[in-house]
């Protein structure tokens, strides 16, 4: 299958006074049409800056992609000019936002906001973008839809705002959606609404999507694929059942450990991963979580591991680690009990 | 009009046993609407929370959780009198607080404290960290001068962070760490009862955990008790012994953590509880998620009879016309509902 994504060594910092922040440094990932891809992470790490690169929406100063590809259907967005961008954005790559209180224009309508794409994408006229309008905030779930096409946002909850979101998400029939975040500033059970439609629609529409969190659980139920980040690196990739059961990072360890499960009483306490997010300006110079790591070597803080196929695992499945790849000395850890053994990896 | 002044608040609740430190029995808490310029009239209330009674023992923790908008963080305030309750009783050691004066309460402070929410607005920027913390030492009069520094630099220490740090300034600290300057103010004055409001909620995964375990580390060493107000369910389950659920101004149940985790008996705890996501593709694909539909009702005319009844799947005409009382259907756990179960 033709890859309909292809991320290729993406580099996009930001030139600040106090230095250059590497905040995406060598990202590289590829994706199929059709599939539900997600992005893990803490703040900080590189993920919406990655996504915005994708839709080349970095604020720029200080941001600069600086070096890299973005292969979209074959072309190289980064090397398009302003329109062709244009053409692309909101059309063939949407994007939902995490904030559905700041991302929508409080002083226009819900349906000048939602047929603006179609109007400018689409070529229809105010009666054809407006049915197709009504016809979306209807897909979406919203209620007495055509009533409520002249409402401004403030008088949608927030839930609602993630919906109309999602409606001019899927204006124009996007072949990629970018949802960043898309259920973190909502209450539990809208955001078990939110995520049960998205996942009805990806189904429905064959729409390939990158779905945004920090949230282990919500990658969980959702996406195909998962790629962790730190540092601004890609440090672990694999399929989602493969990553949950068999993680090959102790990044990836540290977070599953350190989360509560609703599923499980209480351990005896949680495992936090100590210390801080390294600093982008000036990153380790070896591993970048290195300095947060229990099982790392003295070759971790001087060379910068790749991220290479991980030996006796599922072929897609990578990892960034010293210790896990072969010649390393982490062969296999129960990340649940803390059981590791230390022994040579072999091919 | 004036405001419902509950006298007869559902009293079949909630008495607990003797080792109660917390008491609340009927809390109510409106916020007025008013309008009119010069001559403001009151023309409804915001029933912020509804009339709630719950107990929390000595040296236990209690999760308060529910959506946002439920009066969580307004029980958990009132509970502090820092609003005036609009009725009901919060005894705390047996001493009604809604009816001490100004400088009785003053001295019954020291007693309890709260963690906020936001570390980056809960922290005074102009104020360093030895002020911040040593500020509740001096309103207390509990130490000066020297005594105060070294109590400063102790407090740090207990929350983990460098006892040299106390002439810096919040702006120079992470999410996490101011976390842990707000926990070593409010542990200053050796409280009983601290209300912890989403103490983690704005923080990453990975120093949430180191906050969960420096607030349980605290816990057993001060002999702290702990009323824990959260949205995150996971985190409840692991931090409370004892866990309310809240809706719309009134908590719908309240159980032991095993009990109200495993056998729910209220349809919006089980709705809730089903919602979370859980981190692992094998379950999470095999789960049956209750979604619920609409959101959650205005709590300025929150809907009649049971206020769940809207969303409800197991509502039936009773629901709409009859609040259900808050009963006791298995011992210590207590529901609010018409079908349980």
């Amino acid at each position: 299958m033709p890859e309909l994504l292809e991320v290729r060594d993406l580099h996009t910092q930001f030139f600040t006074r106090d230095g250059i922040v590497r905040a995406v440094d060598g990202v590289s990932f590829t994706l199929a049409a059709g599939e539900t891809l997600g992005i893990v992470g803490e703040s900080g790490c590189g993920k919406s800056v990655t996504a915005l690169s994708l839709m080349r929406l970095i604020p720029q100063p200080p941001g600069k992609i600086t070096q890299g590809e973005i292969l979209f259907d074959g072309r190289d967005v980064l090397k398009m000019d302003d329109d062709e961008v244009r053409g692309i954005r909101g059309n063939a790559i949407a994007m939902i936002f995490q904030d559905p209180m700041t991302s929508l224009n409080p002083v226009l309508t819900i349906s000048r906001q939602v047929s603006e794409a179609l109007e400018l994408h689409l070529k229809m006229d105010r009666n054809e973008s407006r049915k197709r309008t009504i016809e979306l905030l209807e897909l979406v779930g919203i209620p007495s839809a055509k009533s409520r096409l002249d409402d401004y946002p403030h008088q949608f909850s927030g839930g609602m705002r993630q919906r109309v979101m999602i409606a001019m998400a899927l204006s124009c029939n996007p072949k990629l959606i970018l949802a960043d975040e898309p259920t973190t500033a909502l209450d539990v059970t809208i955001q078990a609404q939110i995520l049960d439609l998205l996942k009805n629609l990806a189904r429905e529409f064959r729409t390939a999507f990158i779905l945004i969190t920090h949230d282990l659980g919500v990658v969980a139920g959702m996406t195909q694929r998962i790629h962790v980040m730190y540092g601004g690196h890609i440090v672990e990739k694999a399929d989602t059942n493969e990553l949950f059961a068999n993680p090959k990072h102790p990044y990836t360890w540290g977070l599953l450990r350190s989360i509560p499960r609703l599923d499980q009483t209480r351990r005896e306490k949680l495992r936090p991963i100590e210390g801080l997010p390294p600093d982008l300006i000036a990153p380790p110079p070896g591993c970048r979580f290195a300095p947060r790591c229990q099982y790392k070597r003295d070759i971790c803080d001087e060379k910068p591991p790749e991220l290479v196929a991980v030996p006796n695992a599922k072929a897609d499945h990578e990892s960034r680690c010293w210790g896990t790849q072969t010649g390393g000395w982490l062969t296999t850890t129960d990340w649940r009990t803390d059981t590791t053994v230390f022994t040579k990896v072999e091919a | 009009m004036a405001l419902d002044v509950g006298t007869d608040h559902t009293s079949t609740a909630t008495a607990g046993s003797g080792r109660n430190l917390l008491q609340v029995k009927g809390l109510k808490m409106h916020f007025p609407l008013t309008q009119g310029i010069i001559f403001q009239r009151q023309v409804g209330a915001v029933r912020a929370v509804d009339g709630v009674d719950f107990f929390v023992e000595k040296g236990e923790t209690l999760g308060l959780v529910g959506e946002s908008g439920c009066g969580k963080s307004t029980t958990g305030r009132a509970i502090l009198q820092l609003y005036k309750p609009t009725a009901g009783e919060v005894l705390f050691d047996g001493v009604d607080l809604v009816k001490l004066g100004g400088e009785q309460m003053r001295k019954m402070r020291r007693r309890m404290q709260m963690i906020f929410q936001d570390p980056y607005a809960s922290l005074n920027p102009r104020m360093t960290v030895g002020n911040i913390i040593g500020e509740p030492l001096e309103v207390h009069s509990l130490a000066k001068g020297k005594a105060k520094t070294e109590r400063v630099q102790e407090l740090l220490r207990v929350v983990g962070l460098n006892p040299y740090f106390t002439n810096r300034y919040p702006h120079e600290f992470s999410g996490g760490q101011r976390q842990r300057i707000g926990i070593a103010r409010a542990l200053a004055v050796e409280p009983d009862f601290i209300v912890a409001d989403e103490p983690i909620s704005a923080l990453d995964v990975s120093i949430q955990a180191q906050v969960i375990n420096l607030l349980e580390e605290l816990q057993s060493k001060f002999k702290l008790t702990f009323l824990f107000i959260a949205h995150d369910l996971s985190v409840v389950r692991h931090i409370s012994d004892r866990v309310a659920v809240m809706y719309l101004g009134k908590v719908v149940e309240l159980a032991d953590r095993a009990a109200i985790f495993e056998r729910p008996l209220h349809p919006y705890s089980q709705a809730l509880l089903s919602a979370v996501p859980i981190p692992d593709p094998a379950i999470e694909t095999k789960r049956k998620r209750i979604i619920l539909t609409g959101d959650v009702p205005s709590p300025v005319n929150p809907p009649s009879g049971c206020r769940f009844h809207t969303r409800c799947w197991k509502a039936q005409a009773v629901c709409s016309v009859t609040d259900p009382d808050f009963i006791e259907h298995e011992p210590r756990h207590w529901a609010a509902c018409h079908f349980p179960g």
